[in-house]
């Protein structure tokens, strides 16, 4: 009677474990999803991973030293051209990200609450130079922008000028200008997505209530848009500090960014530990920035509430 | 009232959206080396000088090789993440997914020297493959985008009428899942295969001596004499990325509206 029974708990548990499994969402989801999740670990946080290390290394000529050290950090917080470049850096990529978003809000709103056919037509058309070269729209504000450029010329061919504007290209304008425009669809979304879910209910009951459109407005279409205007914030402003391209082709030497530096320690200076560090030193400081402004916009709104 | 302001405001800022960008097909046009108005005639020199120009031909065969691969990676694993986030409620669910969306708010210079350095270290030289392989990883999440929004639209009550019919859950999702959600899967296709075509940071430290077509503008752009070459090539980029993303969107449009057509009749 033992023998025969023994088999059993050994396959029993097996075969329902099995189809246990195969009910379990757990299961299922991570394994679905893993290949992806695993993909993007590898290429991204491994990589980041990597950086940060390289940060507290040295390196003399071709070979890379591996004793801890705090010298790179040091180089970035004492050097005045880093601390210059930085925050330049900072200050361009916060007023993009208020010029972007200002622009962006009469836009969204006009989509979310004027039009009522087309609406898809409006968003794609919007999105649309968003996708189409980053590097060839840099490229179109240097050729409207330039000494004898679009602008210039246009100008001058109708009389409206003298001689050319000598203002218009590479200085930390012509960053913002272009970044601006650059970034102008992304901000747009997610605006327009706050906007579209605020209850029309409630506008209606300011309305009886008394409140005329800008109390109605400043009441309850801006503070329930408000995480609209957080997130298209906090998608512009890190990702512009990154950037590298617009500087370097519009920005001229007053434009540089902190991107440029850091490009020239991994490419013609090969220094990448330091590289490394100015990478690192960015990204917390953006990222900090990012969180504190988030965290008083928060607080600022629960007020008004 | 305000709705005329508004609405004058909506045009005005949907010129200074498209007005810069369409400099380039006029000046591409133009019989001129120099980018200034008045426009001094009609010509299709700059677009003719293409067809002899063999480093461009070489450039622009790197990025379709590129862009082909990197779409078909990042729609892959875009339908696998895509499926499971919409699909089950699993373990770390919302820290997985933000995770796996993360390449779309991280600035490019970073993925790019992490990268450059992992394969450097890795002893890896630098080749278009390394390209493809970081292009995927930034296009994953408009893939998953996309694709999440295929799936939710997607009733789940036909794949496990498949299950209750008999079907593996393999067969099951090719013979139900997949017919349904094959145009999100064109759509994606089509806008990953835009995105690595137009993508210059990441190809530009990772590509080495293989240029992509914008690191190959980009080499040109500081030549004055090779402007009105950058103007026709760009022209024709920018008519091949809004032919693409055109019909990227009206496939998705059509899966969304045929799922919905089905919801309405109560299928």
């Amino acid at each position: 009677m033992v023998d025969q029974t023994a088999p059993l708990p050994v396959t029993r548990p097996n075969v329902s474990l099995w189809r246990h499994l195969r009910r379990s969402d757990n299961f299922n989801g991570l394994s679905l999803v893993s290949p992806t999740f695993l993909y993007v670990v590898v290429m991204m946080v491994v990589p980041i991973c990597t950086i940060v290390v390289f940060s507290f290394w040295t390196q003399n000529y071709l070979t890379i030293d591996r004793t801890f050290t705090l010298d790179n950090y040091r180089e970035v917080f004492t050097d005045p051209l880093y601390s210059a470049l930085m925050q330049r850096s900072l200050m361009v990529s916060g007023l993009v990200t208020v010029v972007t978003v200002l622009l962006a809000y009469p836009m969204a709103y006009f989509i979310a609450f004027h039009v009522q056919k087309n609406r898809m037509l409006w968003l794609f058309l919007i999105t649309t130079p968003f996708w189409t070269s980053y590097l060839l729209r840099i490229f179109a504000w240097r050729v409207v922008l330039g000494y004898d450029g679009v602008l210039n010329s246009g100008l001058l061919s109708i009389g409206l000028i003298q001689e050319p504007l000598t203002f218009l290209l590479y200085n930390v304008n012509a960053v913002i200008i272009t970044l601006s425009h650059a970034w102008a669809p992304f901000a747009i979304l997610p605006i327009f997505v706050s906007l579209q879910k605020i209850d029309r209910s409630l506008l209606e009951a300011a309305t009886d209530l008394g409140d005329g459109p800008i109390r109605r407005f400043l009441r309850i279409t801006l503070p329930l848009s408000l995480p609209g205007i957080i997130a298209a914030s906090v998608i512009i402003f890190i990702p512009t500090i990154g950037d590298y391209v617009t500087p370097r082709l519009v920005g001229g030497n007053n434009g540089l960014m902190i991107a440029n530096i850091i490009q020239v320690q991994f490419s013609r200076a090969s220094n990448f530990p330091l590289g490394a560090a100015l990478a690192v030193t960015a990204m917390t400081i953006v990222c900090g920035v990012a969180l504190v402004v988030v965290m008083a916009l928060r607080l600022g709104a629960s007020r008004i509430k | 009232m305000r709705l005329n302001a508004l609405y004058f405001y909506a045009i005005a800022y949907m010129v200074f959206l498209y007005l810069p960008i369409l400099f380039i097909p006029l000046f591409s046009f133009n019989d001129s080396t120099i980018v200034a108005f008045p426009l001094q005639g009609f010509t299709l020199e700059w677009y003719g000088m293409m067809a002899g120009n063999e480093a461009m031909q070489g450039a622009l065969w790197n990025s379709i090789k590129v862009g082909v691969s990197s779409a078909v990676l990042a729609t892959t694993f875009g339908v696998l993440g895509a499926r499971a986030i919409v699909r089950y409620r699993f373990f770390a669910r919302p820290a997985i997914t933000g995770v796996i969306m993360t390449p779309l708010f991280l600035p490019e210079i970073i993925v790019a020297i992490s990268l450059l350095v992992v394969m450097l270290q890795l002893g890896l030289s630098l080749s278009l493959v390394t390209v493809t392989l970081a292009h995927t990883l930034l296009a994953i999440p408009y893939s998953m985008a996309i694709l999440m929004s295929n799936f939710e639209g997607f009733d789940q009550s036909l794949e496990e009428a498949a299950s209750d019919l008999g079907e593996t859950p393999l067969g099951a999702f090719f013979r139900v899942t997949l017919p349904n959600v094959l145009p999100g899967i064109i759509s994606s296709l089509l806008i990953t295969f835009t995105i690595s075509l137009d993508e210059f940071i990441v190809a530009f430290f990772l590509a080495d001596t293989e240029p992509t077509l914008p690191v190959y503008i980009f080499s040109q752009i500081r030549f004055p004499a090779a402007i009105p070459g950058v103007l026709a090539l760009g022209t024709i980029l920018l008519v091949a990325s809004f032919l693409l993303l055109t019909a990227g969107e009206l496939l998705r449009r059509s899966s969304v509206k045929r799922l919905q057509l089905k919801e309405d009749a109560g299928i």
